[in-house]
């Protein structure tokens, strides 16, 4: 909306031949690309494509000037050069330890058969079963958000997940690996639907070589009908040169639960962005998260919480550690609509402060239209408490190690929401992993 | 840009000869024609009197006005403003004012009946002539109070007394032409004409508002007030206030509102400037209370004012407190910049909205300095089909080691077609500092109003009481006698809202 009246100076000499902007190599690929993506033969989903095409040839990708983007600046990663993955679909990948009966291997965001176990499960390849699937993108996530565009213009792969009424799904890992060191870019669109009363325990790895440079643009669109729940925990552990921009568009219905989690630890740039509705009575809704953001990087976890039905819970806890010159971002918003009544929101944003270096933009918001409601947020920034060191330290405890528990206590706090067994474990190893590498420096 | 400006001195000269010409005509004119242009700017000027400098800083302001747009990110929405179909000057024609308060609009004088002020007060207030002069009530508190009428100032009070201890409270307009040094030294030094659209527009044209200076260690012996309200029709209010508080001074200054109803929307933007040097301490509090609009929203003041303090010395400290009940539209933040070390600021804000009344309030607190502090403790009433949104920023620059912040925000909804928001920007760049915020929306829970009626309250009375409890943490910031008129404000505010 603001976009369009923002117009860089390049944009005015745009003509329909030569895409320019900040979005030009994308849109470039794009043509280069359009017979050969997946759906190309398919009249909605070329639609969709070419007004996501026309929409960034129009607007761009979001500058800071875009309220929502005002502290994430995109340009460090819009001035670097990108191509398209090329990996081999038979190159040997070396993969992690599997944390789950089953999982989904997707590297350089194409879905491999051959690494994959999904026994049991209804779920396939994007691109293989795109037509049956074709009339429900862009329903869940909506295409008006710049990370959906982006990826709806290149999405070429994804996991279609369906859980059938009543089953129990279990736990699947979601795999995505980022090869080589190159500067690709991978836009994964993945649909998972949840019937009635379905469960699913979704642990998401997302991982990369280091020194790639490469950016992952996820977007997930999630469906919970009645009564289902799903555990989703997002663990990003990319390289410390990717981008990271992930987009979540999840809807609950009457008495559904989204239970996520999101952990923003590698990346230059990385940013998960959560657009949640609920949408029926008696919905819950989780969106607990940590960012661990080190030297040179910036973590941004956006939220918008929509709350659309009465009787409905939402619960969010949020918890940034900065070290070295780094930036933290938080962003969420709760909507509470006027039909709403008896929503019970809740959300708290703490930030800690290793480094002279870093600095954290939070901007929790409420935003509430009805009157029998019950709705809080908090945040804090600051240091570590020097009493609490004091107390450590006169019990004998070396200075490194009193910080160390310190941290991790403060982290403990989001980490020890998530139940499911694995996943926490998941989500432990990343935080340990992380002060290993950065807690001297901090 | 130097070319553009040679430009426009050439124009500026051009023009300048005519319009002295014309200022001879125009002297005797009560009004300024309708419109907006650089002449009525000229005519504002020479009404006024005004220096040079002062003029050619208002046509600096008007031309950077032409060029902006008027905010959008505010979540109120208006029919736009035409800017040309509004008076922006009036002097009130003296021989048209009451003879007593019995010539006074009843329906104006109970409204004051209801917020208790004392008579005297209100024959001030409602422009009886000669009011002004008599010397207020000995046995209350002294008060001295400058009372500005639509756009001129007619009462002032215990100004000898203030004389006295050598502080300079008067009209902007007098400090202009009295005291051209000090205006000059610090107007516009905090808000900019440049700052926003309605702060370039206030420094085109404003009219009046009030100017205190208190000398390095004195400490103001009493309160300072002004009383405003618009009074003319379709008169847009400029007002512009500067208070200084030199090194180790004190002040605690009073604003308050009354307007009497008016069908037509009132254009209200005002710019305060608030100065504390070393150890001086400035408390600035406002009850506003413009005419909000009937039930339906017709009608009603947009009041969209610019207050800025600027915390310049080592401990000095700011105060603002404002209870807002008024208005069809309030877009307010009054702010701190905190450059001195162990600087202090504070915000505390009750805002009400009613019927269909809009409030977009907050603050910012910028901490630059060493060890600066700042509290925020924001009380939003949503009754009615108001939308009342907290808006503030808390920003703390690397250099502000052992900054602290706590912010508070509260809202409290009556009836379900209401709206209650808080966006609440935090950007701290520094280690050392401590930022917490927190914030509740939540309705009168069911039990406390029970209790109250099982007490023999009424409805009203029982809301009344709570919204009053709800508001204490910032009424107690008050002013004794404010704190008295401001709780029974809450109350009238609030009439009908409850069933």
């Amino acid at each position: 909306m603001r976009a369009s009246s923002m117009r860089r100076p390049e944009d005015s000499e745009m003509n329909s031949v030569t895409p320019s902007g900040n979005a030009a190599a994308f849109l470039h690929r794009y043509a280069g690309l359009a017979e050969r993506l997946p759906g190309a033969s398919i009249p909605e989903v070329r639609k969709l494509r070419d007004a996501a095409a026309e929409t960034l040839m129009a607007g761009g990708l979001p500058s800071r000037r875009v309220e929502a983007w005002r502290y994430t600046d995109l340009s460090p990663m819009l001035r670097g050069a990108f191509r398209e993955a090329l990996t081999a679909v038979d190159e040997a990948v070396v993969l992690p330890a599997k944390r789950a009966e089953r999982r989904a291997v997707f590297v350089d965001g194409r879905f491999r058969a051959d690494l994959s176990e999904l026994d049991g499960l209804v779920a396939a390849s994007l691109a293989e079963v795109i037509e049956t699937v074709a009339g429900r993108l862009n329903t869940v996530a909506s295409a008006s958000q710049p990370m959906v565009t982006l990826n709806t213009l290149l999405f070429e792969d994804g996991l279609v997940l369906e859980v059938p009424e009543g089953a129990d799904a279990g736990r699947l890992e979601l795999l995505s690996v980022a090869s080589g060191e190159t500067a690709s870019t991978v836009h994964p669109r993945h649909l998972i639907r949840l019937a009635r009363g379905a469960k699913l325990v979704l642990l998401e790895t997302a991982l990369s070589a280091a020194g790639a440079r490469h950016l992952h643009n996820p977007v997930f669109e999630i469906e919970v009908a009645e009564g289902a729940k799903i555990t989703h925990v997002r663990v990003q552990r990319e390289a410390e040169s990717a981008y990271h921009l992930a987009h979540l568009g999840v809807r609950v219905a009457e008495g559904g639960t989204y239970d996520g989690f999101v952990l923003n630890a590698g990346g230059k740039i990385s940013r998960s962005e959560t657009h949640l509705a609920l949408t029926g009575p008696n919905a819950i809704a989780h969106l607990n998260g940590a960012q661990l953001v080190a030297e040179g990087q910036l973590a941004d976890t956006t939220t918008a919480l929509d709350h659309a039905a009465p009787n409905c819970a939402s619960r969010q806890t949020v918890k940034t550690v900065l070290a070295g010159r780094s930036r933290g971002v938080f962003q969420g918003k709760i909507l509470v609509r006027r039909e709403a009544q008896k929503t019970d929101g809740y959300q708290m944003n703490q930030a800690l402060l290793l480094s002279e270096d870093a600095e954290i933009d939070s901007k929790p918001q409420l935003e509430i239209y009805a009157d029998d409601v019950k709705c809080s947020h908090g945040a804090t920034a600051g240091a570590l408490d020097p009493d609490s060191l004091f107390y450590l330290r006169a019990r004998g405890i070396p200075a490194d190690t009193a910080r160390a528990m310190l941290v991790r206590a403060f982290l403990q706090e989001a980490v020890e929401i998530v139940a499911d067994e694995p996943a926490r474990e998941a989500l432990e190893e990343a935080v340990s992993a992380w002060w290993a590498q950065h807690g001297e420096a901090a | 840009m130097p070319a553009v400006e040679e430009t426009l001195d050439t124009v500026r000269d051009a023009t300048q000869g005519a319009y002295k010409w014309g200022f001879e005509t125009d002297i005797e004119m009560e009004f300024a024609p309708k419109g907006l242009n650089e002449d009525i700017v000229r005519f504002i000027s020479a009404k006024k009197n005004e220096p040079q400098w002062l003029l050619d800083w208002r046509l600096r302001a008007f031309e950077v006005w032409k060029g902006m747009e008027e905010p959008r990110w505010p979540a109120v929405t208006y029919p736009p403003i035409d800017y040309q179909d509004a008076y922006y000057y009036a002097a009130p024609k003296k021989k048209d004012g009451p003879k007593s308060l019995d010539e006074v609009d009843p329906e104006l004088l109970k409204t004051y009946a209801k917020l208790g002020i004392p008579l005297k007060e209100q024959a001030i207030l409602a422009g009886v002539e000669g009011a002004g002069e008599v010397p207020a009530d000995g046995a209350r508190m002294p008060v001295a109070v400058d009372a500005v009428f639509d756009s001129v100032s007619v009462a002032t009070t215990y100004r000898e007394r203030l004389e006295k201890e050598g502080i300079i409270f008067c009209a902007i307009s007098e400090a202009v032409q009295k005291h051209p040094e000090l205006v000059r030294k610090y107007l516009g030094t905090v808000v900019p004409h440049t700052d926003n659209f309605f702060a370039a527009l206030n420094s085109a044209v404003f009219t009046d508002g009030s100017f205190v200076y208190i000398p390095k260690g004195v400490r103001c012996p009493m309160e300072l007030s002004t009383y405003f309200r618009i009074n003319a029709k379709s008169t847009g209010q400029f007002e512009r206030t500067l208070i200084i508080a030199d090194e180790g001074a004190t002040v605690s200054y009073l604003e308050g509102c009354t307007a009497p109803q008016r069908d037509e929307n009132q254009l209200h933007a005002a710019v305060v400037e608030l100065v504390a040097l070393d150890d001086a301490s400035i408390k600035y509090s406002t009850v506003q209370n413009w005419y909000p609009g009937d039930e339906n929203g017709v009608g009603g003041i947009y009041n969209f004012v610019t207050k800025r303090a600027a915390c310049r010395g080592k401990r000095s400290k700011v105060s603002w407190t404002q209870v807002e009940t008024g208005s069809a539209i309030t877009w307010k933040y009054p702010s701190c910049i905190l450059q001195g070390e162990e600087s202090v600021g504070e915000f505390y804000s009750v805002a009400i909205t009613n019927n269909h009344q809009q409030a977009d309030t907050g603050t910012k607190m910028i901490h630059l300095g060493k060890n600066t502090r700042s509290t925020i403790v924001s009380k939003g009433i949503s009754a009615g089909k108001g939308q009342n949104t907290y808006r503030g920023l808390v920003r703390i620059s690397p250099k502000a080691s052992g900054a602290r912040n706590f912010t508070q925000c509260d809202s409290l909804l009556i009836g379900d077609l209401c709206g209650a928001h808080t966006v609440p920007y935090i950007e701290n760049r520094c280690m050392t500092a401590k930022v917490e915020h927190e914030a509740t929306t939540s309705r009168i829970a069911e039990d406390q109003l029970f209790y109250c009626r099982q007490r023999g309250l009424s409805q009203e009375d029982a809301v009344g009481l709570i919204v009053n409890g709800f508001c204490r943490e910032v009424l107690k910031e008050l002013p004794m006698e404010f704190a008295v008129e401001a709780q029974k404000l809450l109350q009238i505010s609030l009439e009908g809202s409850v069933g």
